[in-house]
Formats: C-alpha cells, sequence, structure tokens
C-alpha cells in the first residue's frame, strides 16, 4: 500500500509541472499583457517598459518560468500582480470558502442522487423512475448559473427569505456555523449541487438496475432476506462506483464553479480566478490552477483508496 | 403644580432624547456595492481605475489639490486640499512653489508636512528611496508624467519639480495621495522588505482623509469609520461598508434583497424595477467620453476629414441614448459644451445624414460604392458602457450610408495593449478605428495625449499617430500658459480644433448611474468620476 501511495504521489510531479507549464503559456499566448494588472492603460511607453523591468516581466519567457519554478518547489506560489498580496494567503482563503461550497454541494448531490438513482433503479420502467430520470436530465441540462439567478430573484429578490450574496454578514473571515452565517451557503450550494445530482442519480440508477439483475440478489431473495436487507447489499456493491462519481464531482466543483461563484460573488478559487483571468494576474492564476490540479490528483487518490477499502477486488487488482 | 412641571420636564427630556436619537440615526451605515471585483488597493495608491479613487483613494487619503465634489451643476473645478496656495515659480518655470495647510494629522496622529508631501512623491519617483514602490509607479507616475521631483523649502512649503514647463500639474497631481510616512516607518520595522511593508500599511493605512479603515478582507469588504480630526467638514455617515460585487446583477438583488444600500452602475434593464420599488436612481454627466479613435495612417480611410466627419453626422446619437435607456449624453465632443475647455467649434457634431451622405460622395463613397471600414472593440470593460450593443447599433445607423462597418473583436485587456501599440501595430490587425471610453478629468489625459504627435505610440496614446504641427504648438502654448483662465482659454481652442478636424468619432458621454435605497439621503453626484462620501448619509 505504502509503495502504491508512493507511485502515485510520483505521478503527481509531472502533472503539476504540465499543468504549470500550459497554464503560464497559455496565459502568454493570450491577448492582452501581465503588465495591465499593474498599470493602467494610458500609461505611457517608458513608464511602462520601467514597471516591466521592475516586475520582472521583460526577461526572456523560459526565464519567467523557470524563476517561477523555482520558487514554487520552495514553497513560494510568488505575489499578486495586481494586489501584491501573496498568492498563497488569498489562495488559501478561497480554497477554504470553495471547499465549504463544494462538500455541501457534493453532499447533496450525493444523497439526493444516490435517494433519486436507488429509487430509479429499484423500481425500474415505473412512473418512480421516469420523474427521477427526468429530474437528472434536467439537472444535467439545466445552466447552474441561471437557475442561480433564477433562484436569487424568487428566494432573495422577491421573498426576502435569503440572502443573495456574500459569504457572511462579515465576511467569510468570521464564519460560524449559526443560521446567520448558513442561510449565505442555502443558495449556492443547491445551485451548485444540481449537476452532480443529476450525474449520481444516473450512475446509481444504472448501477443499482444492473445489480438487481445478479444472481446473487435472486438467491438473497431466495433465502428470505427482506427487501430492506437486500437493498443494503445492493448499496454496498454500488458505493465503490457511486464514490467514484463523486470524488471527481467535488474535484469539478472545486475548480470549476466560476459561474455560480460570480453569480453569488462567493470569496472562492472560481472568483479569484475570473479576477485574475481579467487582470492577466499571472502568478494568482498559475498558483491558482497548479493547487486546484494537485488537489484533483489528490482527490482521485483518496477516492481510489476508499474504493479499495470498499470492495476487496480492487485491492486484489 | 409639581406634578404638572414634572410632566413638563419628562415630555421635555423625552423630546430631546428622541430628538438627540433622531440625529444620530440620521448617520448610520452606508453598503457599497462597487463594480471591482477586489477592494481597490488601499497603501494610498488605488488600483482598478477611478472607482479605487472614489473609494478607497478619496476617503482615506488626500491630494494637495482636489475637485470640488460638493456640487452637480457644474464641472467640478480644483479646490485648495492638503495645499492652501500653490504657483509657479516666474523665474523657473519647472518649479511649483506649495503652501501647505497647518494642523492636518495623519489617521495615526503624526503631523503632516513637507517632510511627509518629500517623502510620498519620492515613494514613486526615486528608484533609491527606501519606501519606493514599483507598484505604486505604474498607477501614480503615468498620471504625472512631468513630475521629477519635490523639495522641502519649509515645514509647510514645498517645490514640485517637473521635467518642463506644465501648467497642467495641478490636475495631474489630485492623482497623487499622501500616505503616513510616520505608520510606514513603524511597519517597516515589522517587516523585512518594503514591499510587505507596503502590504502591511494596505492592510491598515493611515493618510488623512475624511474616513480611516477599520477592516479590511481582501477581495470581501473594507470598512471604514469617520475620522473625527479630519482637518475639513467631517463626514456625516458614521461607517462606509466597501463590497466587491463584479456582477450587475447580483449588485442589483444584494440592493433589491436589502445587503447593500448603494450600488454602481445598475443594470439598464433593471431600473425600471428599481424605481417602481422606490429606490432612488441617480446619475449626471461624467468626464467621460466613449468614441471610435481613428487612425491616420496613410491608406486609412479615416485620414481624410470628410469621412470623419460623415461619421460623426451618421449617427442618431438619441436613438442610441433610448438603447441605453436614457444612461448616456450624446457627445459633440470631448468635453460638453459649457465647459471652459469647450470653445465652440466651428463644426457642430448633430444628426444630418444628409450632409453625411455628401459629404462621403464628395470623398467617392455611397451606397453604390460602399465604403469599409473595421474597428477594433471590446465585448465589455471598465468604463466600455454596453459596447456590443452601441457597436452594432452604429453598425446599422451607417449601412444605408454606404459605410460597412466590420467590427474585431478582442479582450478588454487585449485592446488596453493595443492600445499602446498603435494603429500600424501588428495588433490592430488592420483595424481604421479603436474603441476605447476615455476619462477627461485632467488636460493632458482628455486632449494633449491624442493630439500630440510626441505622444504616438509607444509614448502614449496617440494611438492613430496624427501629426499636425498646429495642434502641437496648440498644446505647447496650453501647457506653459499658467494663468488658470488663460490656459483654459487656450485649451478651448485646442478642443475646438480638435472637433473642427473630427478627430474623434464622439458617440457618448457616460452618466455613471447608481442605484440607491430611498433612506440614502445628503447624496450629491458631481459631474465627475469621483463622489464626496462626507455628504451622504443614512436616514
Amino acid at each position: 500500500m505504502i509503495l502504491y501511495l508512493l507511485r502515485r504521489a510520483l505521478y503527481a510531479i509531472p502533472i503539476a509541472l504540465a499543468v504549470g507549464f500550459v497554464c503560464f503559456m497559455l496565459v502568454q499566448i493570450a491577448p492582452g499583457d501581465p503588465i495591465n494588472a499593474i498599470v493602467p492603460p494610458d500609461a505611457p511607453g517608458d513608464v511602462v517598459e520601467q514597471v516591466r523591468r521592475d516586475y520582472g516581466l521583460d526577461k526572456p519567457l523560459p526565464v519567467q518560468f523557470g524563476l517561477w519554478l523555482f520558487k514554487v518547489v520552495q514553497g513560494d506560489l510568488g505575489r499578486s500582480l495586481a494586489t501584491g498580496r501573496s498568492v498563497w494567503s488569498d489562495l488559501s482563503t478561497a480554497i477554504g470558502n470553495t471547499l465549504m461550497l463544494a462538500v455541501c454541494a457534493s453532499l447533496v448531490g450525493f444523497v439526493m442522487g444516490c435517494t433519486l438513482g436507488g429509487l430509479a433503479g429499484t423500481f425500474r420502467g415505473s412512473w418512480i423512475d421516469r420523474a427521477a430520470t427526468g429530474l437528472a436530465v434536467a439537472g444535467v441540462s439545466v445552466p447552474h448559473y441561471w437557475l442561480g439567478m433564477v433562484m436569487v430573484v424568487i428566494f432573495s429578490v422577491q421573498l426576502n427569505w435569503l440572502p443573495a450574496m456574500g459569504a457572511g454578514p462579515g465576511g467569510s473571515s468570521d464564519w460560524a456555523w449559526d443560521w446567520e452565517h448558513f442561510q449565505f451557503l442555502v443558495l449556492p450550494t443547491i445551485t451548485l449541487s444540481v449537476i452532480p445530482t443529476g450525474i449520481v442519480t444516473r450512475t446509481v440508477r444504472g448501477i443499482v438496475a444492473e445489480i438487481m439483475n445478479q444472481e446473487f440478489v435472486v438467491a438473497l431473495r431466495g433465502k428470505g432476506l427482506t427487501t430492506f436487507q437486500v437493498f443494503l447489499h445492493v448499496v454496498k456493491n454500488a458505493a465503490p462506483n457511486a464514490l467514484a462519481v463523486i470524488g471527481l464531482q467535488l474535484g469539478y466543483l472545486m475548480g470549476g464553479s466560476i459561474l455560480v461563484e460570480t453569480v453569488f460573488s462567493w470569496p472562492g478559487t472560481g472568483l479569484l480566478l475570473n479576477s485574475a483571468i481579467f487582470q492577466r494576474d499571472l502568478p494568482v492564476l498559475q498558483g491558482t490552477i497548479l493547487v486546484l490540479a494537485m488537489f484533483f490528483v489528490a482527490l482521485n487518490l483518496i477516492v481510489d483508496l476508499i474504493q479499495a477499502a470498499l470492495d476487496p477486488r480492487i485491492k486484489r487488482a | 403644580m409639581t406634578f404638572r412641571r414634572t410632566l413638563l420636564a419628562a415630555c421635555t427630556a423625552l423630546t430631546l432624547a428622541l430628538g438627540w436619537q433622531g440625529d444620530a440615526r440620521a448617520q448610520g451605515t452606508i453598503r457599497i456595492g462597487m463594480t471591482a471585483a477586489d477592494i481597490p488597493l488601499t497603501h494610498g495608491q488605488p488600483d482598478q481605475g477611478f472607482e479605487g479613487n472614489r473609494f478607497t483613494g478619496i476617503p482615506l487619503f488626500n491630494a494637495l489639490i482636489a475637485f470640488d465634489l460638493s456640487r452637480a451643476d457644474r464641472p467640478t473645478p480644483l479646490v485648495p486640499a492638503l495645499a492652501t496656495e500653490w504657483a509657479v515659480d516666474p523665474q523657473v518655470r519647472t518649479r511649483w512653489v506649495f503652501k501647505l495647510r497647518p494642523g492636518v494629522t495623519f489617521h495615526d496622529g503624526s503631523p503632516f508636512n513637507a517632510d511627509a508631501v518629500v517623502w510620498n512623491v519620492r515613494k514613486v519617483l526615486d528608484r533609491d528611496a527606501p519606501q519606493y514602490d514599483p507598484r505604486q509607479v505604474g498607477l501614480t507616475a503615468t498620471r504625472m508624467p512631468a513630475l521629477r521631483s519635490a523639495e522641502k523649502i519649509d515645514d509647510l512649503t514645498v517645490a514640485l519639480i517637473t521635467s518642463e514647463p506644465d501648467s497642467f500639474l495641478p490636475y495631474n497631481i489630485t492623482n497623487l495621495f499622501m500616505a503616513s510616512p510616520v505608520h510606514w516607518q513603524a511597519l517597516r520595522a515589522q517587516h523585512p522588505t518594503a514591499e510587505a511593508t507596503w502590504n502591511a500599511f494596505a492592510a491598515s493605512p493611515s493618510g488623512t482623509g475624511p474616513f480611516r479603515m477599520t477592516r479590511f478582507v481582501p477581495r470581501e469588504r473594507a470598512e471604514y469609520a469617520r475620522f473625527e480630526n479630519y482637518w475639513d467638514t467631517k463626514a456625516k455617515a458614521d461607517r462606509i461598508v466597501l463590497l466587491p460585487i463584479p456582477d450587475a446583477n447580483a449588485r442589483t438583488a444584494a440592493l433589491l434583497g436589502g445587503q447593500v444600500d448603494w450600488i454602481e452602475a445598475p443594470s439598464p434593464d433593471t431600473v425600471p424595477q428599481l424605481r417602481a420599488r422606490g429606490f432612488q436612481i441617480t446619475q449626471n454627466v461624467q468626464p467621460h467620453f466613449w468614441p471610435w479613435q481613428p487612425c491616420f495612417a496613410a491608406g486609412s480611410p479615416l485620414a481624410d476629414v470628410r469621412i470623419r466627419r460623415a461619421l460623426n453626422l451618421g449617427v442618431d446619437r438619441e436613438g442610441l441614448k433610448q438603447l441605453l435607456g436614457g444612461f448616456m449624453v450624446p457627445a459633440a465632443g470631448t468635453v460638453q459644451p459649457g465647459h471652459p475647455w469647450w470653445g465652440n467649434p466651428s463644426f457642430n457634431i448633430r444628426t444630418d445624414k444628409a450632409e453625411a451622405a455628401r459629404l462621403l460622395a464628395e470623398a467617392g463613397y455611397g451606397p453604390q460604392r460602399p465604403l469599409t471600414i473595421k474597428v477594433q472593440i471590446s465585448a465589455s470593460g471598465s468604463g466600455q458602457m454596453q459596447p456590443l450593443a452601441m457597436n452594432e447599433y452604429i453598425q446599422q445607423e451607417l449601412k444605408p450610408l454606404g459605410v460597412n462597418i466590420e467590427f474585431d473583436v478582442v479582450d478588454w485587456n487585449a485592446l488596453f495593449g493595443n492600445w499602446r501599440q498603435g494603429c500600424t501595430a501588428p495588433s490592430a490587425r488592420g483595424a481604421h478605428a479603436i474603441n476605447v471610453s476615455i476619462s477627461t478629468m485632467d488636460p493632458f489625459f482628455a486632449l494633449a495625449r491624442f493630439y500630440d504627435s510626441r505622444m504616438a505610440p509607444p509614448a502614449s496614446n496617440n494611438w492613430g499617430f496624427f501629426n499636425d504641427p498646429r495642434f502641437d504648438e496648440m498644446i505647447r502654448v496650453a501647457r506653459t500658459t499658467f494663468e488658470p483662465a488663460a490656459r483654459d482659454a487656450a485649451l478651448a481652442r485646442l478642443h475646438a480644433a480638435g472637433v473642427e478636424e473630427a478627430l474623434f468619432i464622439w458617440f457618448a458621454h457616460d452618466v455613471s448611474p447608481r442605484a440607491m435605497s430611498p433612506r440614502i439621503r445628503g447624496y450629491v453626484q458631481p459631474q465627475s468620476w469621483f463622489v464626496d462620501l462626507r455628504l451622504p448619509y443614512i436616514q
């Protein structure tokens, strides 16, 4: 197991290098200039060049990349071009906020998806199956930022039940798990959970339907087990695949919630990436994408380990 | 008798108490939803364009000279701030002498004096100064192109030295905000580098402004409290809370949901609903215009003044205003009629399609022989209003005249970069005009940088390489005329000449719409990018 872990950790190194390099090159290839994060558009040419030199942006690209990499291996993600703040200080706060949102959305997605998928798979072909499948298709089809805006209009603007934006009455830095704060999490969580709910529902439905047709289920029934007891066996067999799906979804939510975080002004990695993209804030972009990529790799590893723990066949393989 | 006296005394006391309480409630906390995605920098030289100056520059800091933001009915004149008077040295016209305001203190209690001015000039112009900050150079030196150094004459007198005689300096230095050297030095002792010290300073800034910062959560909020030792009229509001909400729909929802009291730039679509629910919608013409800037290089059709004039006459700007829900003022020049720099140009920019067709025919174009013009535009961007819809409207307006407009749509950041490189650079991709909105707060940025042949790229934003010795001379005269009225007259001649030559295709002035709670009182929207946050309060 330790060798397996080490091997997987080693795989992360070339992935990190590739992510860092691709991100660096994409920003360079994209139209625009990182210097615009520091100087206004009407800056005279000599001032622009002076600032470019001060920030080392006049150096050849391989040198810039090498310098960045040298710092990263020492644990320094650099400083934001736009704000001068440490990338890690902004990023760590943003990751905490996004993680909170993504975990809540994943939990909702997992519970809802397993419930709907389990029911649909168990009662295949019935109206329950059709309703659950319909909901799942709607979940993966509806643009979640649109859904977010609609929910804001209904629950914040019209009914005034829930806040429309932000991460707490005083910002995320003084977050507490009470209703005063938690209400800020409700709308973004529901919005973000719609896609995982749809995907998990469809996955679980397929798995459950397949398992229900297997001979061991007939044998269990033949042995006189109750429906609930049979269901528990089915759940145990379906769990590894469902976990794998939700693990990947958590990874996607960590990096892919730009639109939802923008709609709700949720101060997470999505909003951070959004502003960094528009400002061409290269250190923030590179640092954020690198950390998110590593998070994704780590998450996959954790999911693999949990799958192996739940299903001895995977461990043997 | 005793009972009646007691009752009277009780009623008097109750009335006084209620009156006092009412007065206290009249101040309150104003929560503002900004368009920025982050809190503009708070170390004294804000980023995020003029929204930064508006919300973290002017409220926390002061410059030597400021704009008068107290009235809505006129362009904002310069008024004394931390300097009480200033004049150019008649013997050495590159030397300005400023008398400083006595008795001013920073938020940390240290005194404001000539040493503080010299220290703040050196932070952006002297690479050897311990407090030199490259980040602030980009944000400040660009707006003070002629300033070179500062010299202390005595505790309350300082000289600013320019590279050449420059009467525009008083406008330029409204952008140089005074940070507290004493507070910075105290922080420097706790931090390893100047950069780290400036970051710490940004988290607990100390200026001389009417508000002091009490809380700062990067990317989420900044909170201000009224500075009780402010040297001028104190703010009415007790506290200001700034929240970055870059999405227009989220800002509007936050206002409608009661999370903020004031939002910048509501989406025009939502204004009827906001009005219907009792919110105030404010607007006023802003020193800002939304043009096409022509390319004058050989081969560009816009090098022909007849075509430039035809385009200026061929668009119905009232229709454009309707498209924007009324949130613009039709532009007939860089500044509005009535502005000190207007100058009564003989070419009257209006809607006159017949004259536009005649001018185009004279230049050899018309519906039978269409003219194709390529314009580089962005899909969005700070100050760009609604570029796609507006440009498409103009495209439709010009089509019947035989003018085919093609757009090269690029990212806002890319458009900035291209603007600095000029219309002959590969980045222009053959565009004959570029659509970048322009601030006209000061004469260099409104006029000189576009009309002066020395300002061609890479020096500045003469993107179209306009080159006419007459204009160079008019700019020289304006820059070396130090008496304010005579300087304004020189600028008026320059502006009028620019309109007559149709050096831009002018379309709109922005009006900076804001939406705010009906509980906000005392707010004045001046003809400026800035507002005076001392005036509004919550009732």
